[in-house]
C-alpha cells in the first residue's frame, strides 16, 4: 500500500491538531484498511484514535440518557448487559453485523462511517463518483442488484451498509463531535447524506471532526419491550443486508402509543418516515397496519438497476419487523440475531 | 493374473482405528510451517501486476516509476523478462495448462499476470506494483455461457469423452410415456482454498529448492525442470502443510513460474504469495455451465432415456471443459444413454479441476431433473431412484466392483425419516410456521487409482520408516497412509517414522481425483509387504531363528515380531533378527496401480445417498439447510474419523454450491466484482447444522489391495441436487440456477 504516516495522539485536541487535509481518523482499522489494501483510499496520514482516553465507556447520564464513547467495540456495546437490556435491537443490530472477530475489533465510531460495499466503490480501476467526484459511476450499468431503491441519484446509487446506524436512526440516535472549530451535536437524521449531485459528501461531518460519542436519549429506552432488528441477508450470519428493519413501537392500553420504523441497505442512509410511523398511532396491531406503514415508508421507491427485488423484500421485511416487534422482544438474545430463524437463545 | 487381488494379510490393527490427524496440534499450535512462512536470508518479495481489462494489450507500464519506489529492487515485464527454457504455452505432461509468463503483452483475461515487481518489503512490492499504473488498448470481453460461439468437445478435462452413447437415444425418447425437458444452469466457482498460493524459490547453481503448497509433488518436480530447462532432480519441492488444494494446487501457473525466474534473475530467494483477489484468474476454477437434461420414462416409471448435454465455459487459449454432463454415466439404468458436451470460449483464466470436476456440476442438474422426473410420475423421489437402480454398470454392462448404493439409501433414508416425506410440496411447516422440505440426491464418484511408490524400512531397533512423497492438504492423507503403512509393517503406529511430502521421496503419486489413499497407500502397503517379505527371507533361512524352515508364506508379521502362522509360540523379533543377520535395515520397496486387465473388467465407483431439509420463510425466502443426511459406500475405510470429516466437508461444500458461491463478472470489463470473502461467499457456521455421516461397509476384492476407493470428493456429489429439491418441496418453486438466492424465491413467486 501507499505510504503513509501514523501518528498516536495523546489527546483529543493533539488528534484534531494532527488532522490535515488527506488524513483519515483510524479506529478498528477493519474498513478503513481494507480500502488502502485495495488502493480506493490512500490516506497520507493515519490518525490513530484507539489510544485516546476516556473515550471507550458507556455511560448513564444525568438526564437518562445513555452516552456511548466512539472507541467502544462494537462487541462490548453488543454484550453490555445494562445497554442490551435498555437497548434491545441495537445490540441486536449489532450482534448481526460483521463476525465476532470484526465486532471486537470495530468501534462505534467507525462504524458510523464505514463506507459502502458497492463493489465499484471498493476497486480503484473503477470509475466511482463517490471516491472520484466526476468519474462517473460505474455501478449504473454494472453490477448493482444490491444496490439502493431509494433516495439514489444518477451521480450515485449505492448504499450504507451498517446494520447499527439503521437501529440507531430509530433510535433518535445523537451524534457528539468535536473539530477544529469546536464540539457540536448533529442528530442522527441528519447525518448521513444523500448522494444527490455530490455522493462525495457522506455525512454532515466538516473536516477533521472527530466522532467523540453517540448519546440515546431516555425516551427511546421506553420501546425495550417491542423493539426487533430483522435482516435479510444471503447466509444466516455474516453477511451484508439484502435489506434490513427496526422496528420499535410502544402501547397503551393495547394501542400503539409510539412507533418506530428504519429500513436499511435501501439507501444511501438509514431510511425513516415520519408518516409511515405516525399512521401507526393509535391503531390496534395488524398486519394490514404494519402493511399501509410499510407502503407508506415505501413511497418512492424505484429500482436503481437490476434490484427491483428489494422493494418488494424491503416491504415484507418491514412489515415483519413490526409483527415481530409487536410480538414483544425475546427474553434472551436470539442465537442468529435479526434472523427470521432467530429461533431460541442459546442456554 | 488372478481375478481378484490377494488381500492384505495384516490389515487392521492401525486401519479402520479413528486416529486424529498427526498435525492437528501442530496446526492449531501454529507451529506447522507452511510455504509462505520460510524466509530464508536475503529473501524479496514478490508481487504480480494483475492486469484489470479481460482482452486487450498491455500499452504503458510506468516502469520508471516503480523502480523509483524506495525498496524496489527488479520491475520484470515482457521487455526485461529473461528466457524461459520450456514454453508456458506447451502442453508437455498431462497437467500442464497453458499460462502466461510475460511472454508478450497480450491480455487474455482479468488478473493475467502483466508484470512483476520484487522489493525488500512486501509493501514495497505492493506499491511498486501500483505504481506501474498500466495502460491498455482494451477490446470488447467475451463473457458468460453466451460470450461466444459453443464448438463441440470430442476429448473433455483429462482425457474423458465429450461425446458418449450408449443404447438408441431417439428410441429411448420416442419409447417415453412421459418426458422431461429442462434446462440447469451453474456459475463460475473459484477453488480459494484458506492458504492462498505461494512460493518461496531458492537457487543453488543449477539447483533450485521451491517450498510450495503442491498436490502432485513429484510431477511438479519435472514440470519446474522443464520450464527452467534443468532435470527434474534439480528441482527440490518440499510441501509439508498444504491449507487446501481442491485441484488448482496441482497445476503450474504463470504467478509461480515468474517467482522462480525472479530468483534465478536476482541470484535471490523470492517468495511469493498470491492475495485473496488474485486467486481469481491464474489458478483455475470451474467453469460455468447451463445443461439440458431430457429424461424419458416407461409406465413403470423406468427410464427409457437419459440424455444429458452441457455447455461449460473455458478459455480462448486452452482446453478445459468441465465433463458435467458424464455425471450421467454410470449411475441409472436408462435404456439409452448420451452424455454430450460443448464449450464456449471466453475471455477468463483456464478452468481447471476443482473438487468433484464435472461430478459437482453435473449432479446438481441430473439429481434435480430426477426429482423432476420423479414428481411428474407421481413417484417418491427415492422409488423413482430404486426403479432405475443398475444392477451392472449402465451402457457397458461390466459389473461393479462394488455397489451397496442400495445399502446407503434404504440407512440414509431410514436415519432421516425419509419415509413420512409428503408426496405433495409445501406440506410441511415448523412451530415459527417456517416452510419445510425434504430432498434427496444419489452420490457417485469413480474410484480410480493413479502410480505410485514407496520405500519401507525396517531398522536395527525394529522400528519402521517409511517414505512417499504424498500429499496432505488438510483432510489428514498422511494419518491415514501412516496407518495404513504401520499395518504393512506390522508395527504400532508410533513406530513407524512417516516421511512425505518432499520430491527427493519416491513418488507418491498426486493427490487428487479421490486417489489418492487408494495409489500412495497401495504403494506403501506393497513396500511394507516388500520389506517383512525380506526380513521373513532372512529368518526362515537362519538355522538359529525359532522361524527358520517355516517358509515365506508361513509367517506372519505383529507387533515388531514376526510368527510362525497358526503357531505363536514360534516368534522373534524384527530387532533380534536384524542384529544376528549383521545389524543392517531391511529395506523393501513397493509400487501401486491399477492394473489395465482389471479396470477393464469392472466399473469401479463409490456411491451415496444424500437427504436434505430445509426451511424457508414463507414471505421473506431466507433459507437454511437444518440438516443433511449423508450415507456413503467407499470401499474401505481407513480412518472413520477423517473419512467421515472429508465426507462432512463435501456436503457443506454442497450446501456451498447450493446457496451460495458464485463469481459475478461484470460483462463490460469481464472482471470478477466480488474477488473476496466479503462478496464470495461460502457457508459459516451458522450455516451449517444437523450433518451426518454414515459410511456403509463395503468389501471390494476388485479396486485394489487394500479395497480402498475414495471420499475426497463425492460429498459434494447428490448434495447439491439434494438441497435444490428440498427447496422446491418446501415452496414449490424448482428454481433451475444455482446458487438458488431469495431474489430467485420471490421472483418465481411472482411468476
Ligand atoms: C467482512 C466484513 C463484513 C462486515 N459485515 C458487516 C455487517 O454485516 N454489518 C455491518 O454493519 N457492518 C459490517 N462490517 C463493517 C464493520 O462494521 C465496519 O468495518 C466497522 O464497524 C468499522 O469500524 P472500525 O472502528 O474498524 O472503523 P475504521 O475502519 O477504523 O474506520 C472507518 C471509517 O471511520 C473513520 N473513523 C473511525 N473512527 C472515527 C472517529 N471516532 N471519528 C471520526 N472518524 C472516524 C475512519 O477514518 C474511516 O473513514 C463488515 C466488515 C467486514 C470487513
Ligand atoms: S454507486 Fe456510488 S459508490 Fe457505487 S460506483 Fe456509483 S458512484 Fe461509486
Amino acid at each position: 500500500m501507499t505510504p503513509f504516516d501514523y501518528v498516536r495522539p495523546a489527546s483529543l485536541a493533539d488528534a484534531i491538531a494532527a488532522w490535515e487535509p488527506g488524513a483519515a481518523y483510524l479506529g478498528g482499522g477493519t474498513n478503513l484498511v481494507d480500502l488502502m489494501k485495495t488502493g480506493a483510499l490512500r490516506p497520507g496520514k493515519l490518525i490513530d484514535l484507539t489510544r485516546l482516553p476516556g473515550l471507550d465507556r458507556i455511560e448513564a447520564l444525568a438526564n437518562g440518557d445513555t452516552r456511548i464513547g466512539a472507541l467502544v467495540r462494537n462487541a462490548d456495546l453488543a454484550h453490555d448487559a445494562d445497554f442490551a437490556r435498555a437497548f434491545p435491537m441495537v445490540a441486536e443490530a449489532l450482534l448481526s453485523g460483521a463476525s465476532g472477530q470484526l465486532r471486537n475489533a470495530a468501534t462505534v465510531g467507525g462504524n458510523l462511517l464505514q463506507r459502502t460495499r458497492c463493489a465499484y466503490f471498493q476497486d480503484p480501476h473503477s470509475p466511482c463518483n463517490r471516491r472520484d467526484p466526476g468519474a462517473g459511476c460505474a455501478a449504473r450499468s454494472g453490477d448493482n442488484g444490491g444496490l439502493a431503491i431509494l433516495g439514489w441519484s444518477a451521480a450515485c446509487i449505492a448504499t450504507n451498509p451498517s446494520d447499527f446506524c439503521v437501529a440507531l436512526a430509530a433510535m433518535d440516535a445523537v451524534v457528539e463531535v468535536e473539530g477544529p472549530d469546536g464540539a457540536r451535536q448533529i442528530s442522527f437524521a441528519d447525518f448521513h447524506l444523500l448522494p444527490g449531485e455530490t455522493p462525495e459528501r457522506e455525512t454532515a461531518l466538516h473536516p477533521g471532526e472527530v466522532i467523540v460519542a453517540i448519546r440515546l436519549p431516555a425516551a427511546s429506552a421506553g420501546f425495550r419491550a417491542h423493539s426487533r432488528y430483522l435482516k435479510l441477508r444471503d447466509r444466516t450470519s455474516y453477511a451484508f443486508a439484502l435489506v434490513s428493519a427496526a422496528a420499535a413501537l410502544r402501547f397503551e392500553g393495547g394501542k400503539i402509543a409510539g412507533a418506530r420504523l428504519a429500513l436499511g441497505a435501501v439507501a444511501a442512509r438509514p431510511w425513516r418516515v415520519a408518516e409511515a410511523e405516525a399512521l401507526m398511532i393509535g391503531q390496534t396491531p395488524d398486519r394490514a397496519l404494519f402493511d399501509t406503514a410499510a407502503d407508506v415508508a415505501l413511497n418512492g421507491a424505484a429500482p436503481s438497476g437490476d434490484n427491483g427485488h428489494k422493494i418488494a423484500l424491503a416491504h415484507r421485511t418491514a412489515a415483519r419487523a413490526l409483527a415481530l416487534a409487536a410480538e414483544g422482544t425475546p427474553a434472551q438474545m436470539p442465537a442468529f440475531p435479526a434472523s427470521v430463524f432467530g429461533g431460541h437463545a442459546h442456554a | 493374473m488372478p481375478d481378484t487381488l490377494p488381500f492384505a494379510t495384516r490389515f487392521g490393527s492401525n486401519a479402520g482405528q479413528p486416529v486424529s490427524r498427526r498435525d492437528g496440534v501442530a496446526k492449531v499450535t501454529g507451529t506447522a510451517t507452511f510455504a509462505a512462512d520460510n524466509h530464508p536470508e536475503g529473501m524479496l518479495h514478490a508481487v504480480y501486476v494483475p492486469a484489470t481489462i479481460a482482452r486487450g494489450r498491455v500499452t504503458h507500464l510506468d516502469v520508471a516509476a516503480a523502480r523509483a519506489h524506495p525498496g524496489v529492487v527488479e520491475v520484470i515485464t515482457p521487455a526485461n523478462r529473461p528466457l524461459l527454457e520450456g514454453d508456458p504455452e506447451a502442453k508437455h505432461f498431462m497437467f500442464a495448462f497453458r499460462f502466461e509468463a510475460l511472454q508478450d503483452d497480450t491480455v487474455r483475461y482479468a488478473n493475467q499476470p502483466i508484470a512483476l515487481v520484487l522489493a525488500e518489503t512486501l509493501e514495497a512490492a505492493t506499491e511498486g506494483a501500483r505504481l506501474l499504473d498500466p495502460r491498455y488498448e482494451a477490446e470488447s470481453p467475451r463473457v458468460g455461457l453466451d460470450g461466444n460461439t459453443p464448438y463441440t468437445v470430442e476429448v473433455g478435462a483429462f482425457g474423458r469423452r465429450g461425446q458418449t452413447v450408449h443404447g438408441d437415444v431417439a428410441a429411448g425418447h420416442a419409447a417415453a410415456v412421459q418426458s422431461l425437458d429442462v434446462t440447469y444452469e451453474t456459475p463460475a466457482q473459484y477453488h480459494n482454498a484458506m492458504e492462498t498460493h505461494a512460493v518461496v524459490a531458492q537457487w543453488q547453481g543449477d539447483q533450485v529448492t521451491l517450498d510450495m503448497p503442491n498436490q502432485a509433488i513429484v510431477m511438479s518436480r519435472g514440470a519446474y525442470g522443464y520450464y527452467f530447462g534443468i532435470p527434474a532432480e534439480n528441482v527440490l519441492i518440499r510441501s509439508p502443510y498444504l491449507g487446501g488444494g481442491f485441484g488448482s494446487k496441482a497445476i503450474p501457473n504463470g504467478p509461480t513460474v515468474l517467482a522462480i525466474l525472479a530468483a534465478r534473475m536476482t541470484g535471490r530467494p523470492v517468495k511469493l504469495m498470491l492475495r485473496r483477489d488474485q486467486m481469481f484468474g491464474p489458478v483455475g476454477h470451474r467453469g460455468a455451465t447451463r445443461q439440458r437434461l431430457r429424461i424419458g420414462i416407461d409406465a413403470e416409471g423406468r427410464m427409457t432415456v437419459l440424455d444429458h448435454e452441457s455447455l461449460a465455459t473455458t478459455s480462448t487459449f486452452d482446453d478445459f471443459v468441465e465433463s458435467a454432463a458424464n455425471a450421467s454415466q454410470g449411475l441409472y439404468a436408462a435404456g439409452a444413454l448420451r452424455s454430450a458436451h460443448s464449450g464456449v470460449r471466453v475471455d477468463t483464466g483456464t478452468p481447471g479441476p476443482m473438487r468433484a470436476p464435472g461430478e459437482a456440476s453435473g449432479s446438481a442438474a441430473l439429481e434435480c431433473a430426477m426429482d423432476e422426473m420423479a414428481e411428474r410420475a407421481g413417484l417418491d423421489p427415492l422409488e423413482f431412484r430404486l426403479r432405475n437402480y443398475a444392477e451392472t454398470e449402465p451402457g457397458t454392462g461390466l459389473p461393479y466392483s462394488s455397489k451397496a448404493l442400495r445399502e446407503c439409501y434404504l440407512r440414509g433414508a431410514e436415519r432421516f425419516g425419509w419415509a413420512k416425506r409428503p408426496l405433495q410440496p409445501r406440506q410441511m411447516r415448523d412451530e415459527d410456521g417456517m416452510l419445510v422440505g425434504w430432498g434427496m440426491g444419489t452420490a457417485l464418484f469413480h474410484a480410480p487409482m493413479f502410480q505410485a511408490q514407496a520405500r519401507a524400512v525396517l531398522r536395527p531397533d525394529g522400528t519402521g520408516l517409511v517414505e512417499t512423497a504424498a500429499a496432505d492438504m488438510g483432510q489428514g492423507a498422511w494419518t491415514a497412509l501412516a496407518q495404513i503403512a504401520a499395518d504393512s509393517l506390522g508395527l504400532p503406529l508410533d513406530k513407524v517414522e512417516f516421511r512425505s511430502g518432499s520430491s527427493d521421496l519416491p513418488d507418491g503419486g498426486v493427490a487428487g481425483g479421490s486417489g489418492h489413499t487408494a495409489t500412495a497407500g497401495g504403494a506403501l502397503h506393497a513396500a511394507g509387504r516388500d520389506a517383512i517379505d525380506r526380513l521373513a527371507q532372512i529368518a526362515t533361512a537362519d538355522p538359529a531363528s525359532p522361524l527358520f524352515g517355516a517358509g515365506n508364506k508361513g509367517v506372519t508379521a505383529r507387533d515388531g515380531r514376526l510368527f510362525v502362522t497358526d503357531d505363536d509360540s514360534r516368534s522373534e523379533s524384527y530387532a533380534e533378527i536384524i542384529a544376528r543377520a549383521g545389524g543392517s535395515e531391511v529395506i523393501g520397496t513397493g509400487s501401486a496401480a491399477r492394473p489395465p486387465e482389471q479396470a477393464a473388467k469392472h466399473a469401479m465407483y463409490s456411491h451415496g445417498a444424500v437427504f436434505a431439509e430445509v426451511k424457508v420463510d414463507p414471505d421473506l425466502y431466507q433459507m437454511r439447510v437444518t440438516r443433511l443426511v449423508g450415507a456413503f459406500a467407499a470401499g474401505r475405510i481407513i480412518n472413520p474419523k477423517l473419512a467421515e470429516s472429508q465426507l462432512m466437508g463435501g456436503m457443506i461444500w454442497g450446501i456451498s454450491f447450493a446457496l451460495h458461491e458464485e463469481a459475478r463478472f461484470d460483462a463490460r470489463t469481464g472482471r470478477i466484482m466480488n474477488a473476496d470473502f466479503a462478496g464470495y461467499h461460502i457457508p459459516v457456521n451458522a450455516d451449517v447444522s444437523g450433518l451426518e455421516v454414515i459410511t456403509v461397509h463395503e468389501d471390494d476384492p476388485h479396486v485394489n489391495a487394500l479395497g480402498i476407493k475414495g471420499v475426497g470428493e463425492i460429498g459434494i456429489v447428490g448434495t447439491v441436487g439434494a438441497i435444490g429439491n428440498a427447496i422446491w418441496h418446501a415452496t414449490g418453486h424448482r428454481i433451475r440456477r444455482f446458487p438458488i438466492r431469495i431474489e430467485d424465491l420471490l421472483r418465481a413467486e411472482r411468476g
